[in-house]
Formats: C-alpha cells, sequence, structure tokens
C-alpha cells in the first residue's frame, strides 16, 4: 500500500501512431514505465526509438501528425488520456513541466527571460508576478548562472546556449512540479558547456525532489543523471533496471552492443620521417568575417595515411579553418600548401585538379545532398565532372563506389536521398567525396548527428578507406571519444589559436596544457560517479579548473 | 425571406454539385493517371479536384472553340440583343452576334493571352533572380533596385501609363504586363534561391567547380520549383484579371476579337434591366480565377509540408 503510494506516474501498454504516407503506423508499440516520486527514469535508445514521443505523452500529449492509440496514462490518480482538455493543460507547467532539446529554439526571442519564468506560474494561479520575479532570481542562483538578479532582464540572445539551458529548467521549475521531462537537454552542448548543465539539473533535481524522465542518447550522461534506466528501440522495451546493474551487467545483447560501442580504436601511425612533404600544410594562416579575426596565426600539417583531428568548443575555429583550406575564406595573411605548392586562396581560382584532391564530407547529410537528385547523379557527377566518365563506365563506377560504402548498388542506385536513413546519407556524402579521388577529405562533424551504433560503422568506414587509398584526413570534431578512435594527430583550438598539437599517444598522456585538460575531463565517462568525482576534483582546483569554457 | 431561403438553397445545391463533381473527376483521375500522380492526386481536396476540372474544362473550350460554338466569332447571325432562345441559348449581343459563341472564343483570347504574358513574366523573373541570387553582389544589387523602382508605381496605373507610351496593341499589352509582372516573379525566385544556395549541397556544387548554368538548372531549380508553380497558378490570376480590367477600359483586346472584360463593359448597362446576361463573362472571370486559387492552394500546402 505505501509502495503504491509513492507512484507517481504510471503508463501501461501505451501505443502511439504517426501518421505518414497517409497511414496510420504505430511508432510506439505498447511500453509500460513506472516513476515513482522523487526518482530520476533515464530512457534511452537511438533516433526513430519513440523516446521523445514516451516523454511527451507522459504530458498526455502527442506531437502533429501522431496519436495516442492505446494504454493507460495515470499521473497521480488521473487518467490523462480521459481528462479533458483544460484538465490537461492545467498540469502541464504547474504539475508536469518540460524542458526542450533546443533553448534557443525554445524561448521567445522577443521576450525577456524573467517574463518567459513568471508566465506559468502566474498564469497557473501559483504566484503573483512579483513573487515569481523573485523567485526566479533565486532560482538562478541555485542553476548557478552568473548574475542571477540581472540575468532575467536579458532577452535569450544575449546569454549563452549552456546558460539559456540553465534558465529554461530553472523555468520548468517555477511551478515546482512533480515530474519534469528532460528531452535531451544538453545534447546540443559542448562538453565544458554539458557538465555545468548537468550538475545544475542534478542538483536542482535533488533538492526539490523532483521526479524526472531524463531522455537523452548518451549513455554517459544518462549515467550521471539517472537512478534507473529504460533502453528502448524502435518503440518497443529492450530492458530496463538501475543504473549500476544496468551499466555492470546488462542481460539483453542490444544493450551491451551499446555499452561496445566505443570500443573502435585504429592503430596509430608511426610519425612520418622528417622532411616528408606533407599533403596539407597551413601556415601561419590568419582569417575571420570582416574585422573580426577567428583565426590567428594557425599552422599545422597533414601527412598521407593520417588523421589530424582538429578539436575545440564552438567558436573555436574548428570550422573556418576548414573554409580557409577549401578556399571559401580566403585568409589574410598565411597559405596552404599542397604537396609542398601554394594553393590559390580563393576556390575560384583554382585549377579543377586543385579541387578535385581536396574533398568535403559535411555534418548534416540532410543539407548536404540535393533533395532532387538520385544517388546516381550525386556520386556520378564528380566521377564525370574530373574524371570524363561517361555512359557504361560512368555507371560501373558509381556501382563500385556504392559497393565500396558497403550499400547495395542495384537497391540503392535510384533513390532519392530522402528514401534513406541518416547513416547511409552519410555514406553517400563520403562516397561522392570519394567520387573525385582525392588524397585528402576534410571531415566536418560527419559523427555527431548519429546514433553511437551509425557513427561506428561510419568510422570504421572511413578507417578502411584511408588504408585503401592512402588519404589523408582532417577530422573536425567536438567529441573527444571520436578522436581517441581514430586520430593520430591532435590539433587542440580555443578561440581561433591552436593551444596544443601533437601525436594522439601524447596527447592523452598528462601533463596537458590547461585548456587540453579541461576538454578531456569533461567528457563523461560510464561510471555513475564520474560527475561527483570531476566536480570535487575541480572544486580542489584540478582537472582545468583554472581555464573557463567557451560556453561563459 | 422566402426569396432568401430559395437563394440560400441554390447556393448549397451549387456548392455540393461543385464539390460531386470534383470527387467525380479526382475519382476518374487517380484511376487513369500513373501511380506516381495518382499518389498525388489522393492527397487534393475536394476543392482542388473541382479546380482542375474547371480548368481542364477551359483548356479544352479554348483549344477547341471553332468545333464547339454554334457560330463564328464575328458572324452576325440575328437581330440586335436577340433573348435566350433555342437557336442562340444565350441571346444575341448588341450586334446582333451569338453570346454563346463569343464567350467561348473569348476563352481563347484572354485565357490564351493571359498564359502567354504569364510565361514570359516567369522566364523573366525566375531567372533574373535565380542569377542574383547566385551571383550576389553587383548583379543582385543593379537588378533588386531597378525591381524596386518598377514596383514602386502602382501597377494599373503603370500599366496604362506605358501603354499610352508604347502605343496599344496585343504584343505591347502582353509585353508591358509581362515586364511588371516579372518584378513580383523575381522577388520570390529570389527569395527562394536565397536560402537554397546558403545549403551545404550548392556549397559542395560550387567547391567542385560547377558552372553557373549547372549550379542553377540542377542544384537550385528543382529545389525552387514547387513554390514557383504555385506561384505560377496566383500570378496566371492576376494577369488575367489585369487583362479584362484593361479590356474593360477599352485598351486591352480590341474589338472584333471576343474578350470576357470587353463583353461586361458592354452589358455593363444592362444590369439595370434585371438581365442576368452580363454576369455571365463576369462570372467566366470569376470561375476560372476561383479553379486556379483552389489548385494553388492545394499546391501550396503539400509545398510547406503542412500535415493536417
Amino acid at each position: 500500500m505505501n509502495e503504491n503510494r509513492d507512484v507517481l506516474l504510471t503508463i501501461r501498454d501505451l501505443r502511439i501512431e504517426g501518421r505518414s504516407d497517409e497511414q496510420w503506423n504505430e511508432i510506439v508499440k505498447g511500453v509500460d514505465l513506472t516513476l515513482h516520486k522523487g526518482e530520476v527514469l533515464g530512457l534511452i535508445g537511438e533516433s526513430g526509438a519513440g523516446k521523445s514521443t514516451i516523454g511527451l505523452a507522459a504530458m498526455g500529449f502527442a506531437r502533429d501528425g501522431c496519436r495516442i492509440s492505446g494504454g493507460t496514462i495515470d499521473f497521480d490518480g488521473i487518467d490523462l488520456r480521459k481528462a479533458s482538455e483544460a484538465k490537461r493543460r492545467n498540469l502541464r507547467g504547474k504539475r508536469i513541466a518540460y524542458v526542450a532539446q533546443s533553448a534557443a529554439a525554445s524561448f521567445n526571442p522577443a521576450h525577456r527571460l524573467i517574463d518567459q519564468y513568471a508566465e506559468g506560474p502566474v498564469q497557473h494561479g501559483v504566484m503573483s508576478r512579483g513573487e515569481a520575479n523573485r523567485d526566479a532570481t533565486e532560482l538562478y542562483r541555485r542553476m548557478q548562472l552568473p548574475n542571477p538578479d540581472e540575468i532575467g532582464f536579458r532577452y535569450p540572445h544575449q546569454v549563452s546556449g549552456g546558460q539559456l539551458q540553465r534558465a529554461m529548467t530553472a523555468m520548468a521549475m517555477s511551478c515546482r512540479p512533480d515530474l519534469i521531462i528532460f528531452d535531451e537537454p544538453t545534447t546540443a552542448l559542448d562538453v565544458t558547456t554539458q557538465i555545468e548543465v548537468l550538475s545544475a539539473i542534478r542538483d536542482i533535481v535533488e533538492q526539490f525532489d523532483t521526479a524526472a524522465i531524463y531522455i537523452t542518447h548518451d549513455l554517459a550522461v544518462v549515467a550521471q543523471m539517472a537512478d534507473k534506466i529504460k533502453v528502448l528501440l524502435k518503440g518497443e522495451e529492450v530492458e530496463e533496471a538501475d543504473t549500476r546493474t544496468m551499466l555492470n551487467a546488462p542481460t539483453q545483447d542490444y544493450t551491451k552492443s551499446l555499452w561496445a560501442v566505443r570500443s573502435h580504436t585504429r592503430p596509430e601511425q608511426p610519425p612520418v620521417a622528417p622532411g616528408t612533404t606533407p599533403v596539407v600544410a597551413v601556415r601561419n594562416v590568419t582569417a575571420g568575417y570582416g574585422t573580426l579575426d577567428v583565426l590567428k596565426n594557425i599552422s599545422f600539417d597533414i601527412h598521407a595515411r593520417r588523421t589530424v583531428a582538429v578539436v575545440g568548443e564552438s567558436g573555436s575555429g574548428k570550422s573556418t579553418t576548414a573554409r580557409v583550406i577549401t578556399g571559401l575564406l580566403p585568409p589574410r595573411e598565411g597559405e596552404v600548401l599542397f604537396n609542398g605548392t601554394a594553393l590559390p586562396p580563393d576556390y575560384r581560382n583554382r585549377s579543377k585538379e586543385q579541387l578535385r584532391q581536396a574533398q568535403m564530407i559535411y555534418q548534416m547529410a540532410d543539407t548536404a545532398l540535393n533533395p532532387k537528385q538520385r544517388l546516381r547523379e550525386l556520386i556520378g557527377r564528380p566521377a564525370q565532372m574530373y574524371l570524363g566518365l561517361r555512359g557504361k563506365a560512368l555507371n560501373e563506377r558509381v556501382r563500385e563506389l556504392l559497393r565500396l560504402i558497403e550499400l547495395e548498388p542495384d537497391d540503392f542506385i535510384d533513390r532519392l536521398p530522402s528514401e534513406l536513413s541518416g547513416g547511409q546519407k552519410q555514406r553517400i556524402g563520403i562516397a561522392r567525396a570519394l567520387a573525385a579521388e582525392p588524397q585528402f577529405i576534410i571531415c566536418d562533424e560527419v559523427t555527431s548527428a548519429l546514433d553511437q551504433l551509425v557513427a561506428e560503422g561510419i568510422l570504421k568506414l572511413l578507417d578502411k578507406l584511408q588504408d585503401e587509398f592512402d588519404l589523408a584526413y582532417m577530422f573536425i570534431t567536438h567529441d573527444l571519444a571520436t578522436v581517441k578512435s581514430i586520430a593520430d594527430e591532435v590539433v587542440v583550438m580555443k578561440e581561433g589559436i591552436v593551444v596544443e598539437q601533437g601525436p594522439k599517444s601524447e596527447m592523452f598522456q598528462p601533463p596537458h596544457d590547461p585548456y587540453t585538460e579541461l576538454l578531456l575531463s569533461s567528457v563523461p565517462e560510464m561510471d555513475p560517479d564520474w560527475l561527483d568525482k570531476l566536480l570535487e576534483e575541480r572544486a580542489a582546483g584540478g582537472a582545468g579548473a583554472s581555464v573557463e569554457g567557451a560556453g561563459n | 425571406m422566402l426569396g432568401f431561403l430559395t437563394g440560400l438553397f441554390w447556393v448549397a445545391v451549387v456548392v455540393i454539385a461543385a464539390l460531386a463533381a470534383g470527387w467525380v473527376f479526382r475519382t476518374a483521375a487517380i484511376a487513369v493517371a500513373p501511380k506516381k500522380v495518382a499518389k498525388a492526386l489522393r492527397t487534393a481536396p475536394l476543392t482542388a479536384s473541382f479546380g482542375m476540372l474547371m480548368i481542364l474544362v477551359y483548356i479544352v473550350v479554348a483549344i477547341f472553340a471553332p468545333l464547339i460554338a454554334p457560330f463564328g466569332e464575328t458572324e452576325v447571325v440575328s437581330v440586335r440583343n436577340a433573348a435566350w432562345d433555342d437557336q442562340f441559348l444565350l441571346g444575341t449581343d448588341n450586334l446582333g452576334r451569338d453570346l454563346l459563341s463569343r464567350l467561348i472564343y473569348a476563352a481563347r483570347n484572354t485565357v490564351g493571352i493571359a498564359f502567354v504574358t504569364t510565361a514570359l513574366a516567369f522566364i523573366v523573373g525566375s531567372v533574373l533572380g535565380l542569377l542574383a541570387a547566385t551571383i550576389g553582389g553587383w548583379f543582385d544589387q543593379i537588378v533588386s533596385r531597378a525591381v524596386d523602382v518598377l514596383m514602386a508605381i502602382p501597377a494599373l496605373i503603370f500599366v496604362l501609363l506605358l501603354l499610352t507610351i508604347v502605343g496599344q496593341s496585343i504584343i505591347n499589352m502582353i509585353l508591358v504586363i509581362a515586364l511588371i509582372d516579372s518584378t513580383r516573379v523575381y522577388r520570390l525566385a529570389r527569395a527562394v534561391a536565397m536560402n537554397i544556395v546558403v545549403m551545404d549541397y550548392v556549397e559542395a556544387a560550387r567547391l567542385r567547380g560547377e558552372g553557373l548554368w549547372r549550379l542553377i538548372t540542377r542544384e537550385i531549380l528543382p529545389n525552387a520549383m514547387a513554390p514557383l508553380v504555385a506561384e505560377f497558378g496566383l500570378r496566371f490570376c492576376f494577369v488575367f484579371l489585369t487583362i479584362s480590367a484593361l479590356s474593360f477600359l477599352g485598351l486591352g483586346i480590341q474589338p472584333p476579337l471576343a474578350d470576357w472584360g470587353q463583353m461586361v463593359k458592354e452589358f455593363s448597362g444592362l444590369i439595370t434591366f434585371g438581365i442576368i446576361t452580363p454576369l455571365l463573362p463576369a462570372g467566366c472571370i470569376a470561375l476560372l480565377t476561383v479553379s486556379v486559387n483552389f489548385v494553388v492552394d492545394w499546391q501550396l500546402h503539400r509545398a510547406s509540408g503542412l500535415k493536417e
């Protein structure tokens, strides 16, 4: 009986259907969920697993084009499926709150933070406007936001992404709800910022004894946050257990495969002989937009068969470096050498041969592939243009490339990008780069939009292709786990300056530059105590505590 | 009161009949059309189906006018202003020409000229708009400012002014209206293309070293087609109304060629006698405009990717 009273949310046999191609398809297939008061449940799974859909259903809500078709949702004795819209609306914000993935997109840019904070409590009649304002300041302080007395009077664009995410969590807390749903709150943030948001969220959830559903695809993050974890796959539950059991002894094969995912490592190549001409050499490059210098005196080399990982937080100039190398942004000073000869700074002045040798793979495969072209044309065009292949030879080449990226040619050659999954799209991006038969490829965050298992496949593929074609990679990323698995050399950037560079084995061994230390220590580990230990260490002045992350 | 109710009854009957016609048309079209088109057609609401049916009817009438019309376009066949009877189904006009035949021939003149004008406006406007977005810089500045100047002057007054300067003829009218309307098309094409030009795949194509022509025709235009096609339908209505308005003012298609706008003008005096005839050409204009808009609405909805 006592056990029963404790239960806050019970979901039984939840079924949700989504509409596509003019019919209803089941996307959540009978999921059960029980949440006790003050408990944090982690929902993890790949994209399309139905995590967010279940999170929203816990509020009795279904997105446009979706409908809850079966099961019961019982929140503290209220059947959310049968409750009237008015009743549900009264619960939302007051007793159940929601924190979205992109705070920047979820705040109304036309109102100040504190006005948006006060809207909920005032609407629900929990507080007066004056009380809400005082309360906001108090919560901003608890969320460890800088200048808690003033920050509320800023507009969303005037604060950083990490602060905005914390302000949003504070806002969700405003009515002291019983349940908060966090939908990937740190996915869009840098690792250093992520730590601050995670610790702030965890503190406040503990202080107010709020129950939470924490949705994420990052296992290490969920290990820090959740009391128990539920693993989902394609709308069905794989298994559920408390965090430590789940991490140490998963029972299902799928879960084990998720856990094992970071195992891929490429053996580090021996350093090149001194005097070898690098494929690409960036020499003393200073570049920027307008009068602002984004890059300041950058130099590094990339050799054949080597992967150079360029690491840094957002705004550190990683992508700008890529734009300088490709010629999209002519540098103010310095030059880019290709096999020892200087490239014309502007891509428009480069010869076809020079353009062919340096290819690029983009982060968002969705926007990098023309949605109106079939794979035959997408992949075939570079081969046709640079190598002059026509007709049968071209067709054969496209098929060969599709086989290289492990897609069945007959099945895929006439598809449109919209008929592919995220990982397949990224493979097409790789095939397009390969079609030009280049010596050098820039990979701009190629795996960051992908699920871990899929990303792993992409990394393995890149690895295989490097061996086969002697490619030189410049790998731009903010994910140090990726760096660990594939890089030969690492370049750490901060605010347009190269902070540290060298072979991977050295970079991951102390002593580090303080900034590198900060980055390295901020990567979440699969240990439920990791965050506590790290915070302790930082409080004691270690683990890069002396440097500011980019978020603040 | 009774009159009002009968009116309401007839309106309801007409609406239901129209939707029923739309439904029949859609069912038939889905059965006949190839698989891909049929799939798209299935998403068409009844209003759009009705619109498509009507447009089809107009096209057939315009193309086969000499076969359908009982009399010649300019043939004087009876007394002036004859009433409706078995031989002259809709009576005759003020010169004794058969009104039904005139209406049918007018479909050919008005719709044909409107179509040519819109097509011309589109070719000029979208080519310039796509070029401006792709090249940018000074080219964009010069063309955009020129378009601003043209758009600053009220369209109808500007058309009247230009027609007075260059002289009244059908060719001149087509060119002048096309010029004015191409500015609107330019704006849209440029705005749509601006959003596409910044996509990674366009950047990739540029880095590949693709030429301007291929960049526009293969990378940008296919992705800009949906809003442009929808705009074509809408623009067609405006052009069509402008031509009718000009004809009404006596500057458009000249007699003895039949034209709906001009017919409305000629018969406008009769409306005071409670005769329904002047409403017929006006109804032809209205029906086509509404039909095109139904179809455009559906296309815009599809292009925007909204789901109901």
